[in-house]
């Protein structure tokens, strides 16, 4: 098959790590604002892959994606405020606090189908949500908890080039290596032999049950993956917002970060995170100018679903093939 | 005696809650079993109502003090907002994917939310009870005012009137049919998209009368739409998906869960009205009174 050289150049190139390497030099190169969205993007873009494990790879139209990133959050939280133990202890705490209450929620939840497991994902995320919200003893009801503290983050001052930064810089240093480990995490899970089941499940439910699978076991094993990898996103929202409110785990925050999902295009891996990016950006460009944000968004919101169902990825995709085929490279579908 | 004229005034308080909700959730759940659509700007549509309501009384203060004709207007308007809506957006997306069914009444949440508060700003706006309703009534020791007297004897009527054209009008047979299998009723000659255009100006104006009758009990604020249509979720899955009686019922049950559950545990109440949809889920998702849908 016949490539362009241009084409086959353009593939070649590792675009993940140069990203990569490119977001990490923005404390040394961009202005305190910018590392602030850059932490705000590399946040949302882990909680939108995780939610896009269920919905694009599975096919599992989960509503309520927000509780599992709200119990990370508060888990997180209340052991590094309320009881002082030290980051390194508290996310992983974080992760498999939110992985647990995926599986509780997640059993019932893969029983059922459709629209009536968008239903009870929503009603177990507004459960979470009047726990937050009402239970002040420990999450701080309405008030929330403020003040959550920074990681012990002076380590990094023995690593030459990182001794000079504010401590919120290092903290996005932090969260860029905790969302690539985790993206690469999930990326690995994505397209191995189980990640394979789990398309395949979303291809077809009923057909992969009769070849044998477990098809409620496959799409709970998903479910507690995303919620534990939504709960490591919660824990470091938490710490860059300083603090955790009952807010984070309101429904329409579950339609957020799908939206988030939709417009990066759910049929690819990096697409959440291009919608997440663009969605932050976006939002920081519009607000700017006016208070209405959420109309923008909606209409933002039609656009995508009647032009462009396949998000950004998907746009771009089509983009290519259609750029290539009319360049008569043949063999391209 | 207190604790009797308690109870009582605590259950009526819960079948207010009850019967305002069913108002609501009706529409929403008509639409549903027929359209397969769940409609998350249902609790825009009654916000838009309340607010129309609040406008058509300034509007109308000069010439005459009518409650009602407010409140007819704006459920006519939100009714006229629906139809648009459905010829224009949702006809396009009935049989795609439910998430892109979710996402796209979600839009227009976000859209009417944000045009509510252009449009008429974010401070709270009251409406004064039509004056021929103002008193309250003695019941076995416990107040009820006469305002929410009506709105049960409105929700039993809404009822009623519904259960009679579903069940006794060629129109009702057609809905019913269409909830059963569009497609053949399609074959069979029916205009379908006509009857889910019409459906879904019923299911608005349905919704904008509750925003217009709520006014007078409860001031009118941003984000009455997103708490709205999780509680009016709740209603339609206790009683069943599409299913119009089970929306009643749904309704009944719901208010006196939260009507006694802030009398007995004030802080769970929220945390049981949702801990009663989960386990609905769980246990029959198609709801008490509905069917399971195929």
């Amino acid at each position: 098959m016949m490539k362009t050289p241009f084409s086959s150049l353009v593939r070649r190139v590792p675009w993940v790590l140069v990203v990569f390497v490119a977001a990490l030099t923005i404390p040394w190169i961009g202005t305190r604002y910018d590392t602030f969205l850059a932490t705000q993007i590399a946040i949302s873009a882990l909680f939108a892959v995780s939610l896009n494990l269920l919905l694009g790879t599975t096919g599992l139209v989960s509503f309520g994606h927000v509780a599992y990133f709200g119990i990370g959050s508060y888990v997180c939280g209340i052991l590094m405020k309320t009881y002082a133990v030290p980051f390194s202890i508290a996310l992983p705490a974080a992760a498999l606090g939110a992985a647990f209450g995926a599986l509780v929620f997640g059993f019932f939840c893969v029983r059922l189908t459709k629209i009536y497991f968008a239903m009870l994902t929503l009603a177990f995320s507004q459960i979470i949500w009047a726990i937050c919200f009402k239970w002040n003893d420990v999450t701080g009801g309405d008030q929330g908890l403020p003040d959550v503290p920074y990681p012990d983050l002076d380590w990094m001052s023995s690593i030459p080039l990182l001794d000079g930064l504010r401590i919120s810089d290092k903290f996005y240093v932090l969260t860029l290596m905790v969302v690539m480990l985790s993206l690469a995490a999930m990326q690995r899970i994505i397209t191995s032999p189980f990640g394979l089941m789990l398309k395949t499940i979303r291809e077809n439910p009923e057909r992969t049950a009769s070849i044998g699978l477990n098809v409620r076991s496959y799409e709970l094993a998903a479910f507690v993956i995303a919620g534990g990898f939504a709960g490591i996103a919660g824990a470091l929202f938490g710490i860059f917002n300083r603090g955790v409110f009952a807010d984070y785990v309101y429904w329409p925050k579950s339609a957020e970060v799908m939206i988030m999902t939709i417009l990066g295009g759910i049929d690819h891996f990096w697409g959440p995170v291009i919608g997440a990016a663009t969605l932050v950006l976006l939002n920081q460009e519009i607000t700017s100018y006016t208070e209405y944000w959420p109309f923008v968004l909606g209409v933002i919101l039609l656009v995508l679903l009647f032009v462009f169902p396949g998000g950004i990825a998907g746009g771009l995709a089509t983009g290519a093939r259609w750029f290539r085929r009319k360049k008569g490279a043949p063999g391209d579908a | 005696m207190d604790d009797v004229s308690l109870l009582f005034g605590q259950f009526l308080g819960g079948l207010t809650t009850a019967m305002f909700l069913f108002l609501i959730a009706s529409g929403l759940s008509l639409v549903f079993g027929v359209m397969r659509v769940l409609n998350f700007a249902h609790g825009s549509f009654y916000m838009v109502g309340a607010y129309l309501a609040w406008q058509a009384v300034q509007w109308l203060a000069p010439m005459l003090h009518s409650f009602w004709l407010a409140a007819l207007t704006a459920a006519l308007g939100v009714a006229l907002l629906g139809g648009l809506i459905e010829r224009l957006l949702l006809r396009h997306i009935y049989g795609r994917e439910e998430l892109y069914q979710l996402l796209l009444t979600y839009a227009l949440v976000l859209i009417l939310g944000d045009a509510a508060k252009a449009l008429w700003g974010t401070q709270q706006l009251s409406v004064s009870r039509p004056p021929a309703l103002a008193g309250s009534i003695e019941m076995l020791g416990a107040t009820l005012p006469v305002y929410n007297l009506f709105i049960m004897l409105t929700g039993v009527a809404i009822a009623i009137a519904g259960w009679l054209v579903l069940t006794r009008s060629s129109a009702g047979r057609l809905v019913r049919a269409a909830a059963l299998d569009r497609e053949m009723l399609g074959a069979l000659g029916a205009n379908v998209g006509a009857l889910y255009t019409g459906m879904f100006v019923v299911s608005s104006f349905l919704a904008g009368l509750s925003g217009a009758l709520v006014t007078p009990i409860q001031s009118i604020v941003p984000g009455m739409d997103v708490e709205i249509i999780v509680e009016a979720f709740i209603v339609v899955v206790i009683g069943g998906l599409g299913s119009f009686w089970g929306t009643f019922w749904g309704a009944v049950i719901y208010g006196q869960v939260l009507s006694f559950g802030i009398l007995i545990l004030p802080s769970f109440s929220l945390f049981s009205v949702f801990a009663l949809m989960a386990v609905i889920l769980i246990i029959r998702p198609w709801g008490l009174f509905g069917r399971p849908i195929r």
